[in-house]
């Protein structure tokens, strides 16, 4: 297929007994976003490292700029930026040691790398730390460095393996921000997270992976769909909760509800148009409101509803 | 090729950043080998240590006349030997032996003159003290040597030990013998083997303080790539547009380079600071690289079977440590004989000592080719073993 900067056919990996990934597929196009949200244990490191060529795979294809992607690749894999789930640098090296050494590594030279090293910096927030030892720095900063070296040689798709575990919710903006930012300078990035707002946040399209599975695929708008267009309404009531919810029951709209503790919560087509009449309902039952919230679906619904269980536990 | 270097600049960098380069690659072996020689040296360069030897004329020949007069002349005169005392008859020189009067006897027997000169058989006997082992050696070296001289002329020499109760110190009398022999004519240095020739102290405790470290210092090359494994940055080079063996390829380069500068420092500030005297610069070249290449091979082979960073460098530490005991690095083994002499061989130590030595006696670059492949053999073995499992430490 043509514009796309990733195909990835087919991967499957077994480790004994246990298939990692099991038989996914996916595409992205030049300069788009893709997640992959599942929970921990999902696959998304296993399928991450065939991409990249880091893992052998059982079966299936990868191939990224037009060229295939295997463990032997050397040229090829220049077009992909890496970012490790885990922190990978060196710790006796400064930021700006560390950058340069992964410049060099890339093939970077001279003028180019070092102004490139300075402009990394700068995105990463790290310039004013730049010649200190990387072993010196806070969590946040080491995540930052970390993926300050997988985009420093403007590759044309980046992957972040769960860039944003464990750290400090500032560091965390500042990483989804500069993000955002290489997206829209055009870069490709194959994002992989549990958790729903990053995915939300950041990607294009979402795939939505368990046990080695995607499970469905789509933008936001398209992965809610599947779910319904039904809005969660939840009501903090005083008591006779039941009563109440023998009332709400009998609107047309409302497709189920159920009794959560201290309250109701009320799935229902259209939750703005219903709201009135569902209020009405439940004072004509005696009930007293005390408040009211409409969640809109969102990809934990949609996992929920894929899955019959949280993304989170 | 390009990425392994980078990756060994890099290495470098960090290693002589953490110190432990000039730690374990300068300042331990030199410090040590000034603290043996200081301690040993004196002893073992036999500057505190004087022989007089006794001889007796029982043939009153002229070539008898001439080992007595100018070879014991000369030992004297150099202030090898303390003095020497010519006896009357075999009974006083047996006494002034057994009484420790003198370290050791010639005994020129009747007929000797006329046996040089007519191939007959009479052979000069050395009678040593029974408490100067070193003597009675040193005795013996100078009548083979002299032996070996009018070798042609068909005399043997025999000797007569009294050698009894104690272990000599072998280093002590080997490098008295080598002093013995660097006089120059009457006695010739060619008729000694290989193995009688001995560096002096601070030259061989510098070679061996080098050479065990240098199996120690190579672990801060192919050790990185444990660690490198160990702290992610392994997946991130693997990453990276290159073969995957160049990671291998950076670490091995990393290691020579800090062999090479470990060595090449050792040598240097030994000679101008201990007066050590490595000899011909090539035949050094040559045993430095082998042992260097050696030191590689061993290093690979414990990376390629330790479980992580820490578990390999104990092993590595471990097995420097008694290669080096074993190669004679501490003290003499190829003496010992049996199973210790016989594992000595193995050592790349020994051969580089033994490489160094012949150097000392002022063999050249081909004469040493001896003692460079035993080394190189090692290195090879090690590699080869090293290499059906370490290629698994990058595989996918
Ligand atoms: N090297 C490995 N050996 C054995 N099992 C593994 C290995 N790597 C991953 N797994 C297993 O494969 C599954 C997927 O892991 P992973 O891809 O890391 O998930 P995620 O990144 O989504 O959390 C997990 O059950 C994990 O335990
Ligand atoms: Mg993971």
């Amino acid at each position: 297929m043509a514009g796309n900067i990733l195909e990835a056919r087919g991967l499957r990996k077994s480790f004994g007994d246990l298939v990692a990934v099991d038989g996914v597929d996916f595409h992205i196009a030049e300069g788009e976003t893709y997640g992959l949200l599942g929970p921990n244990g999902a696959g998304k490191t296993t399928a991450i490292s065939m991409v990249t060529g880091l893992l052998e795979k059982d079966s299936g294809e990868v191939v990224v700029a037009g060229r295939s992607i295997t463990t032997s690749s050397t040229d090829a894999k220049a077009a992909i930026g890496y970012v490790p789930q885990d922190i990978a640098i060196y710790p006796d090296l400064s930021a700006r040691e560390n950058l340069d050494f992964f410049g060099r590594l890339y093939g970077m030279n001279g003028k180019e790398r070092s102004a490139r090293v300075g402009e990394v910096l700068e995105i990463i927030g790290l310039a004013d730390r730049a010649d200190d030892r990387s072993e010196q720095f806070s969590g946040g900063m080491k995540r930052r460095l970390n993926i300050g070296i997988g985009l420093l040689h403007s590759p044309r798709l980046l992957m972040l393996d769960e860039p944003t575990v464990g750290v400090d919710p500032q560091s965390r903006n500042a990483i989804l921000e500069s993000v955002e930012r290489l997206s829209q300078e055009g870069m490709a990035v194959l994002y992989t997270t549990h958790y729903m707002e990053e995915a939300e946040r950041l990607c294009d399209r979402v795939g939505i992976i368990d046990h080695g599975k995607i499970l469905a695929e789509g933008t936001r708008a398209e992965l809610v769909a599947l779910v319904g267009q039904r809005d969660r309404v939840r009501m903090s009531t005083n008591d006779r909760t039941e009563a109440a919810a023998e009332a709400l029951r009998s609107h047309a709209a409302v497709d189920e509800v159920t009794a959560s503790d201290g309250g109701l919560e009320v799935l229902v087509r259209g939750a703005a148009a219903a709201l009135p009449r569902l209020l009405e309902l439940a004072a004509g039952a005696g009930v007293g409101v005390t408040s009211v919230e409409v969640v809109e679906p969102n990809l934990e619904a949609v996992f929920l509803h894929l899955t019959g269980k949280a993304l989170r536990d | 090729m390009r990425a392994a270097v980078l990756i060994a600049i890099k290495d470098l960098r960090q290693r002589i950043r953490d110190k432990s380069f000039f730690l374990w690659g300068i300042v331990a072996p030199v410090g040590l080998a000034a603290i043996f020689s200081l301690l040993l040296g004196s002893v073992a360069d036999g500057d505190s240590i004087r022989v007089s030897f006794g001889a007796v004329d029982l043939d009153g020949g002229e070539v008898a006349a001439v080992f007595t007069g100018d070879v014991l002349g000369s030992l004297a005169e150099a202030e090898i030997v303390e003095s020497v005392v010519v006896f009357g008859s075999l009974a006083d020189a047996e006494r002034a032996v057994g009484a420790g009067d003198v370290d050791a006897v010639f005994v020129l027997p009747a007929g000797f003159s006329a046996a040089v000169g007519g191939g007959g058989e009479a052979p000069i006997e050395v009678i040593g003290y029974v408490d100067s082992t070193i003597g009675t050696q040193v005795a013996r070296a100078v009548a083979s040597s002299f032996a070996g001289e009018i070798n042609g002329l068909g005399v043997a020499v025999g000797t007569v030990f009294a050698v009894e109760g104690s272990q000599p110190d072998q280093a002590a009398i080997d490098a008295l013998i080598s002093e013995v022999m660097q006089i120059p004519a009457p006695i010739s240095v060619g008729a000694i083997g290989a193995a009688d020739k001995e560096l002096d102290s601070s030259t061989f405790y510098s070679a061996a303080m080098a050479v065990m470290f240098l199996f120690l210092i190579v672990q801060f090359g192919v050790l990185g790539l444990l660690e490198e494994r160990e702290n992610g940055t392994l997946n991130r080079l693997l990453a990276a547009p290159m073969r995957r063996s160049s990671v291998i390829m950076g670490k091995a380069i990393t290691s020579f380079v800090i062999g090479v500068l470990s060595m090449t420092s050792v040598i240097v500030i030994t000679t101008v600071a201990l007066g050590a005297d490595w000899g011909d610069p090539f035949g050094v070249a040559a045993l430095v690289l082998a042992g260097i290449i050696a030191a590689l091979g061993l290093m690979m082979l414990v990376a390629a079977f330790a479980k992580t960073a820490e578990q390999a460098g104990n092993l590595q530490s471990i097995a420097a440590f008694l290669l080096a005991m074993l190669g004679g690095a501490f003290f003499p083994v190829a003496q010992a004989g049996g199973l210790i002499e016989a594992m000595s061989k193995i050592t790349p130590h020994a051969w580089f000592l033994r490489g160094l030595g012949d150097l000392a006696g002022g063999t050249g670059l081909t004469g040493i080719l001896g003692s460079v492949w035993p080394i190189l053999l090692f290195a090879a073995v090690t590699m080869g073993l090293a290499s059906l499992r370490l290629r698994r430490m990058v595989a996918p």
